[in-house]
């Protein structure tokens, strides 16, 4: 203990000068060390031989018990600086070293994050839900409802109540599938249209009506463009000052805010529908470019739906006075339109359930089409 | 229906070019499908005369022939066998496009000899597919001159659809007319003159029908022309049937056709001295048979139509002639027939019978009631003119059935159905302009249609005639804008079942549409097959039945994916499904199916294979999107046979109401379907699961936050193994919030099912945590005692187990 015996022979010394002066020794043995001891173990060793119960400074401090009160408080003064000095900066070395420890460790656990991400399976909307979603909303926002009606339907409400007589050629087998015929005479048809929903529709309750009807319709064909299933949406509206110009303003609005094109040209070609009179087809307009067919201002027309104003022969039967109540009535393929909005080529892919197909072709859960945020994706 | 340019213009007096006339058919309702100008392509050729041929001095089969065009003299190496000193044929030079090969002609030896042009075929033209031999042309015809202008072919084709109602649209003269008041010129239409018989019909007609088939043929007319000469047709006459796709025959013939396109008006040609006493028509018994024109042999049934002689049939009436009366070149005595038969019963005779003919086309479409006698005077003036001849007198039975009673028309229609304001008079001249007569007096027209137009049904009619003169493009829109605010097109069960697809593709099912119907075989695989859900008519074998599931459907569609190394598949389909042929018999579904791993493999290990828990998941996610509530959702451990008996189960509402199914498909399925990888799959009845009601606020309860703590505690207990999880939770939650706890359990959770070790036989050890929250004071470990106890308690009485040590 090298402290007590200086202070023994030189008790007419200033003491605090004194203790100045051992202070400074020990900060000079210690304080670096300290600074730089290489880890926790050594730096523990160095704190036990400071200021440990037989540590230099506790010896020190010790020798300050022989002192005069006077003396002893400023000794004391100075030796108490020391202590804390030194404490604070074992304290800083540990938290250094711990870091650096820590550091360490958490490297050694390190992995590589450039690994694929855990998986997560993402479904898709088949086209013809979507687009159906868009028609929704397009047709919810001029007022319509939709209806629906069953795939097994009877003579009468697929061809009769709509004026297509027994012996028009789409009531023949090469068109209609047909089931076996029934112990009271009657065949069910699966119906060619969605049309008969609006004979359920006029007779079931009172006009006025404004709906739209999509579903599953089929017919006797399977080729490159036609399949024996295809999806359709009717359109009808009754009431009793609906005019050609009326469905002339719907069928612009709707095809423009489906297509997306804002003047996109429509073209009324005069024709025959046996539920309508008088009748027409629809062309859009549109251009070819490298066999890349665009929507919108071209050469060319395209057709894309039939319509027309509910004949009165239809209305009869269905109960209504065609002198007070008329409207007009509109069937597009919805598959048909999804090909040619979304550039789908091959009518029979929507069927095949081809995982390639439904990828490529399909539409995010979250893609629901509203006019908020946009119809078209 | 074809037609060329020229023929048009024979019966429209018009400047307009063929441009405007296409456009103008197109929007008076007369689609043009198609136009074919072969001017341009023909333009090179030239009218040539072959003055000398000497042989090729390197090939047996080809000569050297002079080709003489006028102006220029041609050497060209020909191997065609009909190539002669003296014939006049067509020629091409050297750099002239041929349209028929698609190839531009150059300068080439052929066997060492370098020609100047070449004498072309019909193939080569275009024309036909006629190339063993070269063209030949009419000896008179002059060298130099262009050959499509001398041989018509410089007329341009157009081909127009003509919808089912417009049978006058069938023949140029109506096409003309539908021009003409469209504004583009004038109708040339002559009455064709009614010839005086220079002798009494020598063989009469008559009708032999009974009331019930009076309609059938209403009216039939005849007349001999005596002392033709029947040979081939002139040219003009030869190339207008040429032009649109008639092969010509002979004189007497080509002009029956001719009238047909002409006027549309079929008739029949027979020859005379064929012909064995009178001519009548009847319908056919059931049995007889007919040897026709297309060298076919029919046999008939009784609502047939059928001419005949004394022998028996010679002709199905409006549909096809026979071969034994029919006209050949050796007849020397014609006898012309012209009818009125039933569209019903012609269409109906043509399809029975697989016939299709330009007479039947016409005649099931509607023929002009007052046409036959004025297409008979047309023929018998033409045949006068080809054939020569002296002219019988007309031979009549029936009559020409009254036409359709006149129209009450109201001109203010064309505005409040057509939307469109038009001055009478000009109403009044469209309507002429078609052929109506029109009393346009006050406020309501009596029009009566003309004899052609069998369509014409009522005022819509009307309307439709003006406006689609007028065109269409002139009616004003107005837009259908909503009435009042806007209210959803979807009922709240449509949403739900709308939102399904999505619902399924955030779940990672991807989704398809299959077809309604399958096999036999699958149908009875999935409960289905019955009677009246076959197709009588299916579109092939292995679609001949209604589907009675969604998922065979979805299982074929899976097989072809995994065959084409996609393993890890998860297709989902929301559509019907068919009970039986009733209203109610279709069900309105949401199905499944999930094969292989759950996600693809990944290196992270977290791919497992699909289970009968990821089938019960998309299923009950399902209900949850139709708002049904889950806690009355109970499971049972049945399902129809097309699961796994062990791994499946049934998803129901109380006892009766089944909300689907879910589980492993059995593997006796998966064989069926060829498939080789694990499958599970779901079915949901989405018309089974109750409307929610419909509430009066819009404003959702208070939540229910409470700071005090919640405590969780763990059981275990081992029990019988047949209790099922449903059963032991269903016990612990039915002590929630209730006096016994006076806590709710906010999660009752099941983390461990177990058999082995240190359980017992014929037991299993179940354990679950429990969330108990209160909400009036803080539980203290007594409460919690007491809640344990009571659980305890519960779940002892209710499956007949012990808590476990």
């Amino acid at each position: 203990m090298v402290g007590i015996p200086l202070f023994q022979k030189h008790l007419l010394k200033s003491a605090r000068m004194e203790a100045k002066q051992l202070s400074d020794q020990v900060r000079v043995e210690f304080l670096d060390a300290i600074e730089t001891a290489s880890d926790l173990a050594a730096l523990e060793k160095l704190r036990i031989s400071v200021l440990g119960k037989k540590g230099r400074l506790s010896g020190l401090m010790r020798g300050l018990g022989s002192l005069e009160p006077k003396q002893r408080q400023s000794a004391g003064m100075v030796f108490n600086l020391l202590k804390a000095e030194l404490t604070e900066a074992i304290k800083a070395r540990r938290v250094a070293l711990e870091s650096e420890e820590l550091l360490a460790d958490l490297s050694e656990q390190g992995i590589d994050v450039t690994a694929p991400a855990r998986p997560e399976q993402a479904g898709t909307v088949h086209p013809v839900s979507q687009v159906l979603d868009e028609l929704t909303e397009i047709f919810a926002d001029m007022g319509f409802v939709v209806a629906e009606g069953p795939d097994i339907e009877t003579e009468f409400n697929n061809f009769t109540a709509l004026n297509i007589p027994p012996e028009h050629p789409a009531r023949q087998m090469h068109d209609t599938f047909y089931f076996r015929e029934r112990k009271d005479g009657t065949r069910p048809v699966l119906r060619t249209h969605t049309s008969p929903v609006q004979i359920r529709t006029m007779t079931a309750k009172p006009p006025p009506h404004r709906i739209v009807i999509p579903g599953r319709t089929y017919r006797h064909d399977y080729d490159i463009t036609h399949t024996p299933m295809f999806h359709q949406l009717e359109g009808l509206v009754i009431d009793r000052d609906i005019h050609m110009g009326h469905l002339k303003g719907c069928l612009i609005d709707f095809t423009r805010l489906f297509f997306g094109v804002e003047d996109l040209p429509l073209r009324f070609r005069p024709s025959y529908f046996p539920f309508t009179e008088p009748s027409a087809e629809v062309d859009i307009g549109c251009s070819i470019n490298d066999g890349v067919r665009h929507i919108g201002a071209g050469e060319e027309w395209l057709e894309i739906l039939g319509c027309g104003m509910v004949n009165p022969r239809v209305l009869q039967n269905c109960g209504l006075d065609p002198s007070e109540w008329q409207g007009f009535a509109f069937g597009v393929g919805i598959d048909r339109i999804a090909m040619l909005k979304y550039g789908i080529r091959d009518l029979r892919g929507f069927f095949d359930c081809d995982l390639r197909w439904l990828k490529n072709y399909g539409f995010s859960a979250l893609d629901l089409p509203t006019l908020g945020q946009g119809l078209s994706r | 229906m074809k037609f060329t340019l020229g023929w048009l213009k024979e019966h429209l007096e018009t400047d307009s070019s063929l441009d405007e006339i296409v456009d103008t058919l197109t929007m008076v309702g007369l689609e043009v499908e198609g136009v074919v100008d072969r001017a341009k392509d023909l333009l090179p050729f030239v009218i040539g005369r072959v003055t000398k041929v000497t042989p090729h001095p390197n090939a047996d089969r080809l000569r050297l022939c002079i080709v003489d065009t006028g102006l220029e003299q041609f050497e060209v190496v020909c191997g065609a066998p009909n190539v002669r000193s003296g014939i006049k044929g067509v020629f091409a030079p050297i750099g002239t496009y041929i349209p028929g090969e698609k190839f531009t002609l150059e300068e080439r030896a052929i066997r060492g000899v370098t020609g100047q042009g070449m004498l072309c075929s019909e193939r080569e033209l275009g024309l036909s597919e006629n190339h063993d031999s070269i063209i030949e042309l009419d000896p008179e015809a002059k060298i130099g001159e262009s050959f499509a202008k001398v041989s018509g072919f410089d007329d341009p084709i157009i081909e127009i659809a003509v919808t089912p109602n417009r049978g006058d649209c069938l023949g140029v003269l109506g096409i003309a007319r539908d021009l003409a008041a469209g504004g583009l010129g004038r109708l040339i239409s002559p009455e064709p003159v009614s010839l005086i018989g220079e002798f009494a019909s020598p063989i009469n007609v008559e009708l032999r029908f009974d009331e019930s088939s009076g309609d059938a043929c209403p009216l039939f007319v005849g007349r001999m022309i005596r002392g033709v000469v029947n040979r081939a047709s002139p040219p003009w006459l030869q190339q207008r049937l040429l032009s649109v796709g008639l092969r010509p025959i002979s004189a007497l013939v080509d002009i029956t056709n001719l009238i047909t396109f002409d006027r549309a008006r079929p008739l029949h040609v027979f020859d005379a001295d064929k012909l064995k006493g009178n001519v009548y028509v009847r319908l056919a018994r059931a049995g007889e048979t007919i040897d026709a024109l297309d060298e076919r042999t029919y046999k008939l049934d009784d609502q047939m139509n059928v001419i005949c002689d004394e022998t028996g049939p010679i002709a199905l009436g409006g549909v096809i002639g026979g071969v034994v009366t029919s006209c050949t070149n050796e007849t020397l005595n014609v006898f012309v027939e012209a009818a009125l038969f039933d569209p019903v019963r012609t269409a109906r005779t043509g399809r029975k019978l697989n016939i299709e003919s330009e007479a039947r086309y016409r005649f099931e479409r509607g023929v002009d009631r007052a046409g036959a006698v004025p297409g008979m005077e047309l023929a018998t003036k033409l045949i006068l003119e080809c054939c020569g001849g002296e002219v019988g007198e007309v031979t009549t039975a029936g009559k020409a059935p009254v036409g359709a009673s006149t129209i009450n028309f109201r001109p203010a229609r064309i505005k409040t159905l057509g939307g469109l304001q038009v001055a009478s008079e000009d109403s009044v001249e469209i309507l002429g302009n078609l052929g109506f007569s029109c009393k346009s007096e006050g406020e309501v027209w009596t029009v009566t249609p003309p004899s052609w137009r069998n369509d014409i049904d009522g005022e819509a009619d009307l309307v439709e005639e003006v406006l689609r003169i007028k065109g269409y493009d002139s009616i004003p829109a107005v837009s259908v804008s909503r009435i009042g605010p806007s209210k959803p097109a979807l009922n709240q069960r449509q949403r739900e079942v709308r939102q399904i697809p999505r619902l399924l593709a955030a779940r990672g099912l991807d989704e398809c549409v299959t077809w309604s119907f399958l096999s036999v075989d699958e149908a009875e695989m999935f409960g289905g097959g019955r009677d009246d859900l076959k197709l009588d008519n299916p579109i092939s074998e292995d679609l001949s039945d209604m589907r009675p599931s969604l998922l065979p459907n979805l299982l074929t569609a899976s097989a072809r994916n995994v065959a084409r190394g996609v393993g890890d598949i998860g297709f989902c389909e929301v559509g019907p499904q068919y009970r039986n042929d009733t209203l109610g018999g279709q069900l309105s579904m949401a199905a499944g199916v999930r094969t292989g791993y759950f996600v693809p493999r990944d290196w992270i290990a977290s791919s497992r294979p699909v289970d009968v828990f990821d089938a019960k998941a998309d299923a009950l996610a399902v209900l949850a999107g139709l708002k049904a509530s889950r806690k009355q959702i109970t499971a049972t451990k049945d399902a129809p046979d097309w699961y796994h008996p062990g791994r499946s189960g049934t998803l129901r509402l109380g006892p009766k109401n089944v909300l689907g199914y879910f589980g492993e498909l059995h593997p006796r399925v998966l064989s069926a379907f060829d498939l080789t990888v694990s499958a599970v799959g779901f079915e949901v009845f989405l018309d089974s699961v109750p409307l929610s009601k419909a509430k009066a606020s819009r404003a959702r309860p208070a939540s229910n936050r409470t700071d005090l703590p919640s405590v969780e505690r763990d059981f275990a207990f081992v029990v019988p193994d047949g209790v099922t999880a449903e059963v032991l939770l269903g016990a612990v939650q039915s002590l929630s919030g209730k006096d016994s706890t006076k806590v709710v359990f906010t999660k009752t959770a099941l983390f461990d099912i177990y058999v082995g070790d240190g359980v017992p036989e014929g037991m299993k050890s179940m354990a679950f945590g429990v969330t108990m929250q209160p909400f009036d004071t803080t539980l203290t470990e007594d409460d919690i005692q007491r809640i344990s106890q009571a659980i305890v308690s519960k779940v002892t009485k209710a499956t007949g187990g012990a808590l476990r040590n």
